[in-house]
């Protein structure tokens, strides 16, 4: 696999980055060095063994489904750039 | 009389607040004017609570029940990724900058209800993603022994805080070793729960199947009773184990002659600095001339434990951090529609450090490569936690380095990520297995630097770990404070 500035234009549009050019180089490098670092793992024999999962062994946790308090629509908004009365207003999504 | 502030444990300032013979008041009035006095050098914190923290502590002078409480009066400090109602949380992040979250942490909150302060917010790398601290969108933090020096990460705020004297006690994370690489860097006790020991309720999320919230202290004792407060099942965590909490700061005394201590070969192999090296092998022959039992312990598969971790730790990352979008909080770039937004909200709120985690997470899930790299990962990783737990049918703890090295140069790292990630090579297994760790200063090297030595316990084995630590300390002696203070 050959990770240069394609490659992460790739996995950056996945990711939702807007990379410039001098960044894409620099990261194009490092993540090369890292990718083949992440090599050496195909050195262990995986045969039969299960992915990891609940490294504890906790297994699923359920609640009564009941109504319960939640957030205040307020609180929920203070944080946002725009508002429109109980709404988060965000711009257009269907570009020109 | 004047306040040693970095004499104070918390434990004894509890005592001396509940007897009256120290007033919390006065205590929070020489900490503000510590940090008021030092921090512009050691940047250790990014928020300071002061009007808050004085009404606090008058009120509990005020407060014959809450001067009885296990941490009365106790100024804390807690890292910035810990999220406190009404005050921003910024995760050392642009991206979070105007963010005031509406909750707090259920570890903060259980601190303030056992009488602590809250005296501020201290930095850390963005995200919790680094081991020097130097991914802070906001400030330097400088090792408190050292100045040119790094404190370590992602908690080198909060270990810089302790160290240097102006808390007795700090929470910080631990993903991959953020508690305890920093508190080995900067001479303090660093512990690390077991997963699911804490509540990981309003902390923000880096790799959720590997984060920890612990305590950063200067005792062993001071570790116990912070765990014992902050730990616990908790509703709004489902991954919280449904298990009794111990008192374990009444039950740390020990006989070494009862302690089987597995050493990792490896751990004292190859790559280790022959200053920690020489320290932690002398610790090791002072717990066996006490009588405790040293055995040599393989972990086969340790040696991919780097690549294992950095393979899930950024996976994970990658999805948590998806939710930073900057429609509901956080930055907002403007932009011309929904999909510009996103792409420019992301880019221009992430630093670099972030950026490549988020790409490597992105690429180890996409379609195609998920079961060559996240899958064998997972796989590998339950190797991981079968050579732990062949490990501990033979010894009560295993004990070695917390990192390869003492404190490196500010700005040594920084250009060569992959280096900056070998140096969390002791710490990321017990992140992996979910296993209990702790980091106790046991020695300085030529250059006086803190070394710091890491004992990992069993599942819940938080009571054993805390015990060992507790005989180190006690063979060791006194250590530090460091220079600054």
């Amino acid at each position: 696999m050959s990770v240069g500035p394609e490659f992460v234009d790739y996995v950056a549009k996945l990711a939702k980055l807007q990379l410039a050019d001098d960044e894409k180089d620099a990261l194009a490098s490092d993540l090369a060095g890292v990718l083949e670092f992440f090599e050496q793992l195909d050195q262990v024999d995986i045969t039969d063994v299960p992915p990891a999962k609940h490294v504890i062994g906790l297994s699923n946790v359920e609640r009564p489904d009941a109504k319960s308090s939640s957030l205040p629509t307020d609180k929920a908004l203070a944080n946002t750039a725009d508002t429109d009365e109980d709404h988060f207003v965000v711009p257009k999504v269907l570009p020109d | 009389m004047a306040i040693k502030l970095g004499e104070l444990t918390c434990a004894g300032t509890a005592r001396s607040v509940a007897s009256g013979d120290l007033s919390a008041s006065e205590l929070i009035d020489s900490t503000l004017d510590a940090i008021t006095a030092q921090d512009e050098n050691l940047g250790a914190f990014l928020a300071v609570y002061g009007k808050q923290a004085r009404q606090r502590a008058q009120q509990i002078d005020s407060d014959a029940d809450l001067r009885r409480q296990p941490l009365a009066g106790v100024p804390i400090a807690v890292k910035d990724n810990l999220c406190v109602a009404g005050h921003q949380t910024t995760a050392g992040s642009r991206i979070l900058e105007p963010f005031s979250p509406p909750f707090t942490a259920t570890a903060v909150e259980r601190l303030e209800s056992a009488g602590a302060v809250l005296i501020g917010k201290t930095n850390l790398d963005e995200f919790a993603m680094g081991s020097s601290t130097e991914n802070s969108a906001f400030r330097k933090t400088t090792n408190p022994w050292d100045a040119s020096r790094v404190p370590g990460g992602s908690s080198g705020g909060s270990a810089a805080a302790v160290a240097s004297g102006v808390v007795a006690g700090a929470l910080g994370s631990d993903t991959g070793g953020s508690i305890r690489q920093p508190a080995a860097f900067c001479g303090v006790v660093g512990l690390k729960p077991t997963y699911g020991r804490v509540s990981r309720y309003g902390l923000v999320a880096f790799a959720s199947s590997l984060d920890q919230i612990g305590p950063l202290t200067r005792t062993v004792e001071d570790a116990a009773l912070i765990l014992s407060v902050i730990a616990g099942n908790d509703s709004k965590d489902s991954t919280t184990l449904p298990v009794p909490v111990p008192a374990f700061q009444n039950d740390l005394e020990s006989d070494a002659s009862d302690l089987k201590i597995g050493v990792p070969e490896a751990w004292l192999g190859k790559g280790v600095d022959p200053d920690v090296k020489r320290e932690v092998t002398a610790v090791l022959a002072e717990l066996e001339t006490a009588g405790a039992e040293l055995r040599p312990i393989e972990l086969p598969h340790e040696e991919f434990a780097v690549a294992t971790y950095y393979v899930i730790a950024t996976a994970e990352a990658s999805s948590n951090l998806a939710r930073y979008d900057g429609v509901r909080y956080g930055f907002r770039a403007e932009s011309n529609d929904l999909a510009d937004m996103y792409a420019n909200t992301r880019s221009g709120g992430f630093g670099n450090e972030v950026k490549r985690r988020i790409l490597l997470g992105t690429f180890v899930l996409s379609a195609g490569y998920y079961d060559a790299y996240y899958g064998r990962a997972q796989c590998v990783r339950t190797l991981l936690c079968k050579d732990f737990n062949q490990a501990f049918r033979d010894v009560d703890v295993l004990v070695g380095p917390t990192a390869p090295s003492t404190a490196f140069a500010i700005g040594e790292k920084t250009n060569n990520p992959l280096e900056m990630y070998l140096s969390d090579v002791f710490t990321v297994t017990a992140n992996l297995a979910g296993l209990p760790g702790i980091s106790v200063p046991c020695g300085q090297d030529d250059a006086g630097l803190p070394v710091g030595l890491q004992i990992i316990g069993p599942a819940l084995g938080e009571a054993k770990i805390l015990k060992a630590a507790r005989l180190i300390e006690q063979l060791r002696g006194p250590f530090g404070p460091a220079p600054i203070v």
